[in-house]
């Protein structure tokens, strides 16, 4: 079998020749032409198959005929220019970007495309006399790089990309750079003639280099440090900025006193190697979002009707008692009455239900559904931010903040450090006083400079900073580093079933009852073949390689299923009441599609549910150190084959709705659990909140998953396990960092408390020892990254 | 030896201004995307002579193919 030239897949049902090249359909041999006209064809030559079957697209973004939708979309707008960003999922590998970034060889109005490949995005200046932005969307849509509108594009308010750490850490940076220069000649040649007659100008310029470290780089130290003590937490802050504001006091003191040189160049290394730490830690994945919600996933516009015309409408425009149009696999945005047509709704996404839904007019739909059979049109009842899905969103776990109400390792630590360390200072300094009460306040100001757990700080960052790229590479996608700690904790793991457990796309297929006749399969084939529903379609994928016939005739009922006639067999695929039987159907939970030939009843396709590989073996591994759960929004129809599965330890529960997750899972933490929920649907995002950790499971990253701590991508989910084993094994590797930096803190502490506290001292020990804190940790982590085989 | 006083003003003055270059980079986001301009700086030979690319890509695709 031939592999398309274009995007790869194996061509099955056609073979297109062309140009001596082979192509799986026409759509993507249509992209292949384009680009060879425009000269374009090195898009092949960077990457082979690099290519994307383009979809059909027909009047999806006809919403972008209106004005108001179009105008909430540019970036810019003026005269003629008008400039737009789109995220586009495809972009994957080099020729994207070559192909993308060559657009105006397409159309000669794009005057500029940039990508930006982490982000998947790119950003088009055009000429809109010449070509308008629905025009520039198809074209991107026909040579395969569909760009992903949602609602979450509308009402985009101008992004701001917060860089005041880099600048902060330049700052840091320029500042310890110039200050060692300066402070370098009086720690080699002390008594040097022009030395003396320079070394004021030289204190006085690392003084003015001081000023923006302290009071800008430092400023968030101190920040943290008063909110920190004003809710009386003793954060690892506080010593920092107790250290940084006595380091620079005291040095401005012995400078202003002419005692000595001051602590400059320490000052300055400290707050650096601290916001290097912070900038480390601050990695995330530009191309993934972890703050979705409904709105990443409808649409932004619908049509409408009204006085029998259709007109592209905004969602949030809809009100109640308006008419919608709804196409083949739209989304139904709000809350409705289905008025015509007859509906089968997929609401996998919503509830965790894998089968679609069939509803007949009249019936009341719920926002979240993916329209699967024909046109259906619906009168609106709520209003987009009314409907029963997206009240979801209004409960107060989405607004809540979880990382205040952790106490991370670090804090724990810095507690009982920031104590000691002020207890020894003020012990040292008393007992100065009866010694040589000249040296006690430089007894006193040197233990405080000399704990400032620069090393403990930086342990943390470093360690989690390295396991969230490690992690990354194995394709748990973390929001941040503190996950891992909270990870570490873990005694509760839920899953949810539908799209975690199993997969969306593989379905296990039985037949039950009377064999039948080749000429009957070669029929039902053909049946099958014609028909654009999603169980027809798996049902065709298992019986392809039969036979197959030009049928005589072909009917489809909306809803209800599919006949076809060749000759004198006629098939009839479809529900029970379809197929003819007059018995009564059998009591089951399980999804079915009946067949009967010549009107009499043959039997069955029973689709299973395919669970993920691993999943036993993952589930024994997981009970040895947390209770398990699985909570579905589905009916209980393998609830004995989930027992067979589980430890005899495992909680089921069945027919769960959002708000019950959510509400399950708050119960368990309300009885002292540290919970981690695993789930994938829009209905498991308010138990994705409330958990402790929330990890989406996503068969392809870059599409859409709710709100979550973390994105795992489904073919890793079996070596769950071994992620958290791996974050508590972090959590170890901290401690000993602790320890070892403890360990530089009390040789510190011993030139403190005898008085000898040399700047040059100082300024040797405070680098050295964050040096390695950062060599031990990155050394360890990637041992431990190397060593765990996933 | 008061020359230092302009060896000092003058570096000073010059590690200044390659502060403000890279707060001007920073601000302009330079560092914003670090990936997608190390690959593009690889495209530009191919941008200026499309024409003779084609005939190259042409003569591989046929290699290509016979090699399937």
């Amino acid at each position: 079998m031939e592999n398309c030239y274009h995007c790869g897949d194996a061509c099955r049902d056609t073979t297109i020749e062309h140009q001596e090249k082979f192509f799986c359909c026409n759509g993507c041999k249509t992209v292949f032409d384009i680009l060879n006209e425009n000269d374009l064809t090195y898009y092949y030559d960077l990457q082979t198959t690099p290519g994307k079957t383009p979809l059909d697209i027909e009047g999806r973004f006809d919403f972008l005929d209106n004005q108001h939708i179009i105008h909430q979309l540019l970036e810019f707008d003026e005269q003629d220019t008008q400039i737009v960003s789109f995220v586009i999922p495809h972009i994957h590998c080099s020729s994207c970007i070559w192909v993308l970034e060559n657009l105006n060889k397409l159309h000669p109005a794009v005057k500029n495309a940039q990508v930006n490949f982490p982000q998947k995005s790119i950003r088009v200046t055009y000429n809109s006399t010449e070509i308008n932005l629905k025009e520039l969307v198809l074209l991107l849509c026909k040579i395969g790089y569909e760009p992903n509108i949602s609602l979450e594009d509308f009402n985009k308010k101008e992004k701001k990309i917060d860089r005041s750490l880099i600048y902060k850490l330049g700052v840091a940076g320029f500042a310890f750079g110039n200050i060692m220069f300066l402070s370098f000649p009086e720690y080699f040649e002390v008594s040097e003639f022009w030395l003396e007659q320079f070394k004021h100008l030289f204190r006085w310029l690392m003084f003015a280099f001081a000023i923006p470290v302290v009071f800008y780089s430092g400023r968030d130290y101190f920040v943290s440090a008063y909110k920190g003590l004003r809710s009386n937490i003793l954060n690892i802050d506080v010593p920092i900025a107790i250290g940084i504001a006595v380091l620079f006091l005291r040095s401005t003191l012995e400078i202003a006193m002419d005692w000595g040189t001051g602590f400059f160049d320490s000052l300055a290394g400290l707050v650096f190697f601290l916001l290097l730490g912070k900038f480390f830690q601050q990695k995330t994945y530009a191309f993934l979002s972890f703050e979705r919600d409904y709105k990443s996933y409808f649409p932004i516009a619908i049509t409408q009707l009204s006085k029998q015309e259709e007109v592209q409408t905004p969602v949030y425009e809809l009100r109640p008692g308006n008419r919608i149009l709804i196409r083949n696999n739209e989304l139904i945005p709000t809350d409705g009455i289905l008025i015509k047509g007859s509906a089968l709704i997929d609401y996998s996404f919503v509830t965790g239900e894998a089968a679609p839904v069939a509803k007949q007019s009249g019936d009341k739909i719920y926002a979240g559904g993916r329209q699967q059979a024909g046109i259906i049109e619906v009168e609106v009842t709520k209003e987009v931010e009314q409907s029963y899905l997206t009240q979801l969103w209004n409960n107060e776990v989405f607004s809540k903040n979880k990382a205040t109400t952790f106490e991370n390792l670090t804090d724990q630590i810095s507690r009982r450090f920031t104590v000691s360390i002020l207890s020894i200072a003020v012990i040292a300094t008393g007992i100065w006083l009866f010694i040589d009460a000249s040296i006690a306040f430089n007894v006193f100001t040197a233990v405080l400079i000399v704990a400032c757990p620069c090393a403990i700080a930086l342990a943390a960052p470093f360690t989690l900073g390295n396991m969230l790229r490690i992690f990354g590479k194995r394709k748990l996608y973390l929001k941040e580093s503190s996950v891992i700690e909270q990870m570490a904790h873990i005694d509760t793991v839920v899953f949810d079933k539908t799209g975690t457990l199993t997969t969306h796309n593989k379905n296990l297929i039985t037949y039950q009852g009377i064999s039948l006749t080749e000429d009957e399969q070669k029929v039902l084939t053909s049946t099958l073949r014609a028909s654009n529903h999603p169980l027809s379609r798996a049902l065709y994928e298992l019986l392809q390689d039969n036979d197959i016939c030009t049928l005589d005739d072909f009917t489809e009922e909306t809803g209800k299923g599919i006949e076809g006639i060749y000759g004198k067999t006629s098939v009839k695929v479809g529900s029970f009441a379809f197929v003819g039987n007059k018995n009564q159907q059998p009591e089951t939970t399980d999804t079915q599609v009946h067949i009967s030939t010549n009107d009499g009843y043959k039997g069955s396709y029973v689709f299973y549910n395919t669970y993920r590989e691993g999943m036993q073996k993952l589930f024994s591994e997981l009970s040895n150190t947390a209770n398990l759960i699985v909570l579905s929004g589905d009916n209980d129809g393998e609830k004995k084959f989930l027992k067979t599965q589980l430890p005899q330890s495992a909680q089921l529960k069945f027919n769960q709705k959002p708000d019950d997750k959510l509400n399950y899972i708050k119960r368990l933490q309300q009885q002292g659990k540290k919970v981690m929920m695993v789930g994938d649907g829009l209905n498991d995002a308010g138990a994705l909140a409330q958990s402790n950790v929330g990890i989406a499971v996503s068969e392809d990253v870059n599409v859409f998953s709710p709100a979550c701590d973390g994105i795992i991508d489904a073919s890793k989910l079996r070596v769950l396990s071994e992620f958290m084993a791996l974050s508590q094994k972090s959590i170890r590797i901290i401690k000993y960092a602790f320890v070892f930096s403890l360990f530089y803190n009390l040789i510190g502490l011993g030139f403190a408390v005898t008085g000898n506290l040399a700047p040059v001292v100082a300024a040797i020990l405070m680098p050295l020892s964050s040096i390695s804190i950062v060599v031990f940790t990155t050394i360890c982590t990637y041992l431990l990254g190397r060593k765990s085989i996933t | 030896m008061s020359i230092i006083y302009v060896l000092i003003t003058v570096s000073v003055i010059v590690a200044i201004i390659f502060f403000i270059a890279f707060v001007y980079s920073v601000k302009k986001g330079q560092y914003d995307d670090t990936y997608t301009p190390s690959v593009r700086m690889l495209f530009e030979d191919e941008l200026v002579k499309p024409k003779k690319e084609q005939e190259k890509s042409d003569n591989k695709e046929i290699i290509q193919t016979s090699n399937q």
